[in-house]
This record gives structure tokens, C-alpha cells and sequence, in this order.
């Protein structure tokens, strides 16, 4: 039996006990397996996954399950301790206990994908799957075909939302590996304003397949910070897929941080579709032991007067392997556009590997673009530099590796994001705010 | 700038483009066993030759045309092409200018490389290449004295097998790529070059490849091979005649540097592009590889590309000798139709190798220009270096320009980076040099070639003039 009949036996299946849902999630859902059984698992010898063997995938056997019990102490300490409006889905499966959606500001609406659908299934199909459709990769046709459950966060125009939403997926260590296919949709209305972070922890032994495919929607003059922590564990498989799209004079910035997951891969794609709008994309990535991480980045310039930022570091230790393909669009007559892409990587280990593309695809030529992709090691001198100090090896090359990450890092706006994050690349420091200063005069000395 | 002024540029005739009546002794067009056996006869090769060319043909067969690059054009029907194409007594070669066919020497004359007064000038030596058979090769005698050979490598083949069967395809093998692999089979002329231990090469080796018969696909092969320590400077120059027919060049070019040696490449590549709808132009399918096989070693390409109408072409540099050294230095032009797919493969696989990558490139009219490198270092490659800069230039607004540079680093005391810009010739730049009494001809000359600078110093002497002279000639006026 094929790799891919396997996931479309599971489909079956669950389509049998699937009670009465509208004809036009039934046509999606047939459209999403007849595009996945038609195309198949990628592989290698594709241009977009050259670098990334998904057979761990495609070679397993996931269960879909239906209930959402989750051990409360250990949800407790995943959770991030930020005061939020918070969805929670274990293994893709709502947890109302778990969530926090008392006292839902104005002009917010925060509802489960299956509650959404069940209130006005109408209000959510147009904008489903409108950016991420099923021919975008195979994971996006086969999430398609199981689509169930997800986040539907909307945000009336002119609202500004104080508290971060957080939408957290938290993997289970179950006795079967599960998978699951959860949707994020955002629709940020004309001058909306808010910060959406979805976390992605998990059991320790846990072993689960998630394939995520999100969409947020921006119109004119929104503003969207958008998180994603990756924090699941080693053991667990990620794919997944965001598409923003953005209206005039809208701002939209992504924060990709991966930390966690055997094997992660990003897609992000973003379309600047009118004047003034403006993206920025941070990532950072953390691996070690074997784990994978795979980020693609897209940006389309579709319009004149766009602007693109990205700035992408990696961190690699032990056999860990990093992926990074950032590619900038300019279309035919987006003039007076800028762009700017980079790529910095930090080889901790001898067995790591980094592979890196950043490509600019430029049909316009009132512009100004630029990308950039480096690759090197911590500075023997600046870690000799901290040891006169009287700081210890690990330290130093934990403060180093930090003040690398720096550059993103500073961006980050949640301080309880940028702790966590510090916390595993330089281990357990003693404050967070005077290290700046202590690593950029190391630094300094080891330039002299 | 004035439009009418774009416009007469790009509608600027090929200068270079004529017909010289040589009658040629051509095979029907088509490929199969009796055709590479008719080759290999014809050029009178042993039979091992012969065996190793079909070794080739069997693999080709089994191969499929590459499609991952960024170019567009129809697919080329491999059976309609002759495969052998040959100025008439290859028996009765010239043995002095004197002797040479007038016509062809009015070739060059137009061409503007009166090739007696180059060679005298210049101290290089020309191995002439006329469609498929070199007809004149001078200076053999001071070469000969310094021990190097040079020659072509159909006699190559015959008078020194033992090397040619030690090094031919060894850096390129028979099926590395659809178009090598078709080369390899059908080869019919080309250079070999052997630089023996220690010597330095006493000049510059040149040769003048030119397309003439139509409808023939050229298929060149270049071995060059620099013993220890020996050094090696090698100029490579092409233009072409205008032709209705797509011209099919599918060239393979091998470099081996042992221990301490150097070679340089330097190209110029001055193909017909097609008129201005893309029609006519050649197709410039090229495989050239170095292999810096011994420690220490050093090999450089620079090329210069304005020609043809797809270039498909990856100089690279196999970095296995410890600290050894690759470079790439390479200014594209693409203008009208033409499409380029061009950069560098830097493998690092020896400790300590070092590489460089520059490659500015300018796109105008309805062009399309990629730049398409890898720098893959590998885990013995230990403190392995590189550094790359590319740039694109566009000039008006219905070019494009692309930028693929793979890096695949595998070892953590790897330094490796990248740069790249694209950008358009500034109005503020124009104005200010307009402001100081400038043309703006003069100002946009200026400003390119300051944009390709770091390239051409690179270039020999008489190249980076060549270079400089065609660049101009392709975008002046282009800019408005």
C-alpha cells in the first residue's frame, strides 16, 4: 500500500462517522484528497524539498483522536505565563478547560474552527482556504481533506486589542502516534491592531504529527504582530503553512521561532497587495541532537511602494540540520518597491549542516533589494575575551551565541517569548537586561 | 534620455554578423552510433576513443533535458542537427598564415582580430578554431621549447593518448549532465593544453572559437592540464556570424591543476543574441569545470558574456587539494530577448580552500538574467572560506533579474558568505555627473563600467579592452 493511501484510508474512515456537515466542506474536503492522491508526497528530487526528507511522515501510521484530556499541572507549566485571551487545542482537538475566552473585548471574536462553522459556516468559507489552497503543497491538499478543527480569531475594524491572543497546541504522548490538521484563520479588519501568538509545546515523549495551515487576512491599515513559538518536542513532526495577505498601508510581523519538533517545516508566503503595505520577517531557529528545520519564506511584492524586511539567524549543534529558502517577488510594474532579505547561520558543531538560498526573482527596475547569507562560528577571541573575565567556557559561548540571535531577538515584544527563547540558547543566565552590555564589550575586545 | 535613442539601441544590427563562403564537409544532420563512428573516423581517432564516445552516446540516451533553470525556449530537436561540420582537407592543414585560406583570414580581419598582427603584438599564440578544425596554431615553436603542448585535442588524441586517456573526463565525466554527455559524444574539436612540472606557460594561449557553417552544432572539448607547479593563462573568445536557425553550442571544458599550479580562464563570449524578437540567436549550453586536484592549487575563471541568445553556464571549482583557491569572476550582459542562467559551483571539499564569487550582471530590454551559484563546503573542508558578491544592474523596466545562490555548509569552521543587490542605474548619479559636464552617454558608460570594475581588472590586458569595447557597444543609450 502506498504512503499516500494509507492517510486517505484514515480520511475515509473518519468521513464515514462524520455526522452532517454543509455540501461545500464535503466538495473541499474530496477536492483536498483528490489533489494529494494526485500529486502525492513531495520528495526529494522537488526543488522545494531538495533539502528535507518527509518519509517520517509519510512512512507513518497516524491516528486521529477526539478527546482533549490534558493533564493540568503539565498544561500549566507549558503554558506561557502571559496575561491572554488563549484557545487550546490538544492534539487539534478544542479544550475548552484549557482555554481562556472569558471576557472577549469588543469587536473580538475568538471561536474554535467547529464552532464557527456550526454558528455560520458561510461567514468562514469564503475566507477559508482562499490563500492557502490546495495546490499550494500536498500538506495544504491533505489538510484540506481533513480539515475539522482550528482558531478563528476576528477583529472588528478599528479595534485595538491590548492583551495577546494565544493559540496553543500542546501534543500529547500518546501510546499511537496521532496526527492532526488544524486551521488558523485571522481577519484583521481596516485599523485593527493586535498580537497573536501560537505556541506549540507538548509532553516530552510525545510523538504526533501536526500539519497546520494558517491564514490571516489584513485589511487596510491593520496591524499584526504575529508569534510562532516552536517549542514541541523532539520527538514530534511539524509541517505548515502561512499566508498572509495585506491591504493597503497594513504592517504585518512575523515572529519565527523554532526551538523544538524532530522535524519543522515553515512555509511562509506573504502577498503585498496594495501600496504601503509592509512585512517583516524575524526567525530565528535553535536545533540540536537530529532535529530538521526547514523554513521557506516567500514574499510577492504585487504592488508599487511595498516594503519587505527579513531577517532570518540559525543556530545548529550536533547533527542537527538547518533549511533556509527566502525568496523575494517583484512583479512586473511594482516599482519604487524595497526588499531586503538576510541570512545569518552559527555552526555549533562539526556535524551540522546549513542549507541556505536566498533568491531575489525581480521583474522591476525602480528598485531597491538586497539579500544576504553568511555562515560562520563563534569568535575564538571574543569567548577567550569573557574567559579573562573570569566567565566560564559554556557561558561564553552561550552569551556569544545569544548575542548572535540578538538582532532578532531585540524585536521580540513579549517578554515572556524572548525568556523562554534566551533561556535554551544560552541555558539558565542570571539577569536578562545587563547582558547586553557585558557581551557587546566582549565583543568589542575581541575585535582589538 | 531620449527614447528614440533606446530605441535605435535596441534595434542595433549584430555588427559582427556575415557569412564567409567556406565550402564545408558536412554530415546529414542527425545523431546516432553511425554518426559518432563517422566522427571518430573522420578525425582519425583509435579505437578507444571511439568506445568511450559511444559510452556517452548510451548514457545521453538515457537522459532527459534539464529544466530547473529560468530560461524559456522551444525544445531543440537533436536529430535535426549535422554533427559534423569541417573546413574542406583537413589532411592539407596550413603550416603559416601564409598558407591559411584567404577567406578566412578576411573573416578575422572583420572580426577585428587580425590574428598575424595579434600574435605579433601580443606574444600569444593562436590556435584558430574555424567551425570544427583548427587550422592554424602559432608559436608552437617557443612552446614546444618550453615543454608545453598545446594543441587540439583530435591530435591530442593521436599523438599523446596516454594523457588524454588519463585526464579526459575526469573532471567532467561522460554523463554528468544531459549536455556533457552529448558533448562528450560528439565532440569534434577543441584545445588541449599540458603545462609540464614547474614551467610557467612563456604566453598567453588563445583561441578564437567561431561558428560559421549553418545549422551545425558546436561541440567543443577543452582539457587543460597544469602539472605541478606550472602556471597557465588561457584566453577563450567567440563571436558568430547572423543566423536565422538557432545554433546549438554545447562546449565541455576541463581543468586540472596539480600541486602549486595555476591556471586562469578567461572568456569572452560574444555570440549572436537573435534579432529582436529572440530569433536566431545560439543556444550556449556549457559544462566547465576545474578540479584543483593538488594541494595549493589554483584555478580562476572570468568571463565576460554579452553574446547568444541562452546561456546555460556554470564555471566551477572543485576545491580537493589542501588550501586550495577557486575564483569566478564574471560580468553578463543580457539585452533584447536573451536569456541568461549563468554562475558558479565552488565545492569545497579540501581544508583550508578558499573561493571567491563575483558576478555583476546587467539586464535590459526584454532580457532575463539569473545568477545561480553553490557553495557547498563539506565536513573535511576544515576553515574553509568564501565569499561571494553578486549585483544585478537593470536597465528599463520590462527586464528581470534573479538571484538563486545556494549554500550548503556541512562543517562548523566553515566562513561562507553572501551578498547581493539589485538595483537600477540612479537618476541622482545621472544628474550629478550630468551636473559636472558629462554626456549622459558618457556618464551611463561610466557608471557601468565602474559597476563591472572589480571583473575586468581580472581580465588580461587585451581582454579587459575587448571587454570594455563590447559592453559599451551593447548599452549605449540604453538607459532613460
Amino acid at each position: 500500500m502506498s504512503d499516500e493511501q494509507t492517510f486517505l484510508d484514515k480520511l475515509q474512515a473518519r468521513n464515514a462517522v462524520r455526522g452532517d456537515e454543509p455540501t461545500w466542506i464535503t466538495a473541499r474536503r474530496q477536492a483536498g484528497a483528490a489533489r494529494f492522491e494526485a500529486v502525492g508526497f513531495p520528495h526529494k528530487r522537488v526543488e522545494d524539498w531538495k533539502y528535507t526528507d518527509i518519509r517520517s511522515i509519510s512512512r507513518g501510521d497516524f491516528e486521529l483522536t477526539d478527546n482533549a484530556e490534558f493533564s493540568p499541572a503539565t498544561a500549566a507549566a507549558l503554558t506561557l505565563p502571559i496575561d491572554a485571551l488563549r484557545l487550546t487545542f490538544v492534539d487539534g482537538v478544542f479544550s475548552r478547560s484549557l482555554s481562556d475566552l472569558n471576557s472577549l473585548p469588543e469587536g473580538v471574536s475568538i471561536e474554535p474552527l467547529s464552532q464557527a462553522l456550526e454558528a455560520n459556516h458561510e461567514a468562514v468559507g469564503g475566507a477559508l482556504g482562499r490563500l492557502a489552497g490546495i495546490d499550494f503543497s500536498p500538506f495544504t491538499a491533505l489538510n484540506t481533506a481533513f480539515t475539522e478543527e482550528g482558531a478563528v480569531i476576528r477583529l472588528a475594524a478599528g479595534t485595538v486589542v491590548d492583551k495577546p491572543i494565544i493559540v496553543q497546541f500542546l501534543s500529547r504522548a500518546n501510546d499511537r502516534p496521532v496526527m492532526s490538521h488544524p486551521r488558523v484563520l485571522v481577519e484583521a479588519g481596516g485599523r485593527s491592531e493586535a498580537t497573536v501568538i501560537e505556541h506549540h509545546a507538548g509532553e516530552a515523549e510525545a510523538a504526533n504529527f501536526t500539519n497546520l495551515v494558517s491564514e490571516i487576512m489584513l485589511d487596510r491599515g491593520a496591524i499584526l504582530s504575529y508569534y510562532k513559538l516552536q517549542e514541541a518536542p523532539v520527538g514530534d513532526l511539524h509541517i505548515s503553512s502561512l499566508h498572509a495577505e495585506q491591504g493597503r498601508d497594513s504592517r504585518f510581523t512575523s515572529f519565527n521561532l523554532t526551538l523544538g519538533g524532530a522535524l519543522v517545516r515553515n512555509d511562509l508566503v506573504a502577498d503585498l497587495n496594495a501600496e504601503g503595505a509592509e512585512t517583516q520577517y524575524n526567525g530565528l531557529f535553535f536545533v540540536r541532537g537530529r532535529q530538521h528545520v526547514d523554513n521557506h519564506t516567500l514574499v510577492n511584492h504585487n504592488a508599487p511602494r511595498t516594503y519587505s524586511n527579513e531577517s532570518y539567524k540559525g543556530i545548529l549543534d550536533d547533527r542537527a540540520r538547518g533549511v533556509f529558502n527566502g525568496k523575494v517577488m517583484v512583479k512586473r510594474d511594482s516599482q519604487q518597491i524595497e526588499a531586503y532579505q538576510n541570512n545569518a547561520n552559527l555552526l555549533l558543531s562539526d556535524r551540522a549542516e546549513i542549507d541556505t538560498k536566498p533568491e531575489l526573482e525581480i521583474y522591476a527596475d525602480d528598485v531597491k533589494c538586497s539579500h544576504g547569507a553568511t555562515t560562520g562560528q563563534l569568535d575564538e577571541e571574543a569567548v577567550y575575551a569573557l574567559r579573562t573575565r573570569g566567565i566560564d567556557e559554556q557561558m561564553a559561548r552561550g552569551l556569544l551565541t545569544l548575542a548572535f540571535a540578538g538582532e532578532v531577538m531585540e524585536q521580540v515584544q513579549v517578554d515572556a517569548i524572548a525568556e523562554r527563547v534566551e533561556l535554551a540558547v544560552a541555558g539558565k543566565l542570571p539577569e536578562r537586561f545587563n547582558l547586553a552590555g557585558l557581551v557587546e564589550s566582549a565583543s568589542a575586545l575581541g575585535e582589538e | 534620455m531620449a527614447s528614440e535613442e533606446m530605441e535605435q539601441l535596441v534595434r542595433r544590427e549584430y555588427t559582427q554578423g556575415f557569412v564567409t563562403d567556406i565550402e564545408s564537409d558536412t554530415v546529414p544532420p542527425g545523431l546516432d552510433e553511425n554518426t559518432i563512428a563517422f566522427i571518430s573516423r573522420k578525425k582519425g581517432e583509435p579505437e578507444w576513443m571511439l568506445e568511450w564516445r559511444l559510452e556517452a552516446y548510451r548514457q545521453w540516451l538515457k537522459m532527459t533535458t534539464p529544466s530547473w533553470a529560468h530560461l524559456n525556449y522551444p525544445p531543440i530537436d537533436y536529430q535535426a542537427i549535422s554533427y559534423y561540420s569541417a573546413p574542406k582537407k583537413p589532411e592539407d592543414r596550413p603550416q603559416s598564415l601564409d598558407e591559411v585560406d584567404p577567406k578566412l583570414l578576411e573573416t578575422y580581419e572583420k572580426l577585428g582580430i587580425p590574428l598575424h598582427e595579434r600574435a605579433a603584438l601580443a606574444g600569444v599564440a593562436v590556435d584558430a578554431v574555424f567551425d570544427s578544425v583548427s587550422v592554424t596554431t602559432t608559436f608552437k615553436d617557443k612552446l614546444a621549447e618550453a615543454g608545453v603542448i598545446f594543441c587540439s585535442i583530435s591530435e591530442a588524441i593521436r599523438e599523446y593518448p596516454e594523457l588524454v586517456k588519463q585526464y579526459l573526463g575526469s573532471v567532467v565525466p561522460q554523463g554528468d549532465n544531459f549536455f556533457a554527455a552529448l558533448n562528450s559524444a560528439v565532440f569534434t574539436d577543441g584545445s588541449f593544453v599540458y603545462v609540464p612540472e614547474g614551467v610557467t606557460c612563456p604566453m598567453e594561449l588563445s583561441t578564437y572559437f567561431r561558428i560559421n557553417a549553418s545549422n551545425t552544432g558546436q561541440f567543443e572539448r577543452t582539457l587543460i592540464i597544469c602539472d605541478k607547479q606550472a602556471q597557465v593563462s588561457y584566453l577563450e573568445g567567440c563571436t558568430a556570424p547572423m543566423r536565422d536557425e538557432n545554433q546549438l553550442h554545447a562546449a565541455v571544458v576541463e581543468l586540472v591543476a596539480l600541486e602549486d599550479a595555476k591556471i586562469k580562464y578567461s572568456t569572452v563570449q560574444n555570440w549572436y543574441p537573435g534579432d529582436e524578437d529572440g530569433k536566431g540567436g545560439i543556444y550556449n549550453f556549457v559544462t566547465k569545470r576545474g578540479d584543483c586536484r593538488g594541494d595549493r592549487s589554483h584555478i580562476s575563471w572570468t568571463q565576460v558574456e554579452t553574446g547568444s541568445a541562452i546561456t546555460w553556464k556554470y564555471p566551477s571549482c572543485m576545491l580537493r587539494g589542501k588550501d586550495s583557491t577557486g575564483e569566478f569572476y564574471s560580468v553578463a550582459v543580457t539585452n533584447g530577448r536573451q536569456q541568461a542562467d549563468t554562475g558558479t559551483k565552488m565545492i569545497h571539499i579540501g581544508e583550508n580552500t578558499r573561493s571567491t564569487i563575483v558576478s555583476k550582471g546587467i539586464s535590459a530590454g526584454r532580457a532575463n538574467q539569473s545568477y545561480r551559484g553553490l557553495v557547498k563546503v563539506g565536513p573535511r573542508a576544515r576553515n574553509a572560506r568564501n565569499f561571494t558578491q553578486c549585483d544585478s544592474l537593470l536597465i528599463g523596466d520590462t527586464c528581470g533579474a534573479h538571484t538563486y545562490p545556494y549554500q550548503e555548509i556541512g562543517n562548523s569552521s566553515a566562513m561562507v558568505e553572501h551578498e547581493a543587490t539589485t538595483s537600477k542605474i540612479g537618476e541622482d548619479q545621472l544628474f550629478y555627473c550630468q551636473s559636472r559636464g558629462i554626456s549622459e552617454e558618457d556618464a551611463v558608460n561610466m557608471i557601468v563600467n565602474g559597476f563591472c570594475k572589480d571583473v575586468f581588472q581580472e581580465l588580461p590586458m587585451e581582454f579587459a579592452v575587448e571587454a570594455e569595447a563590447l559592453l559599451n557597444v551593447t548599452l549605449e543609450g540604453s538607459v532613460g
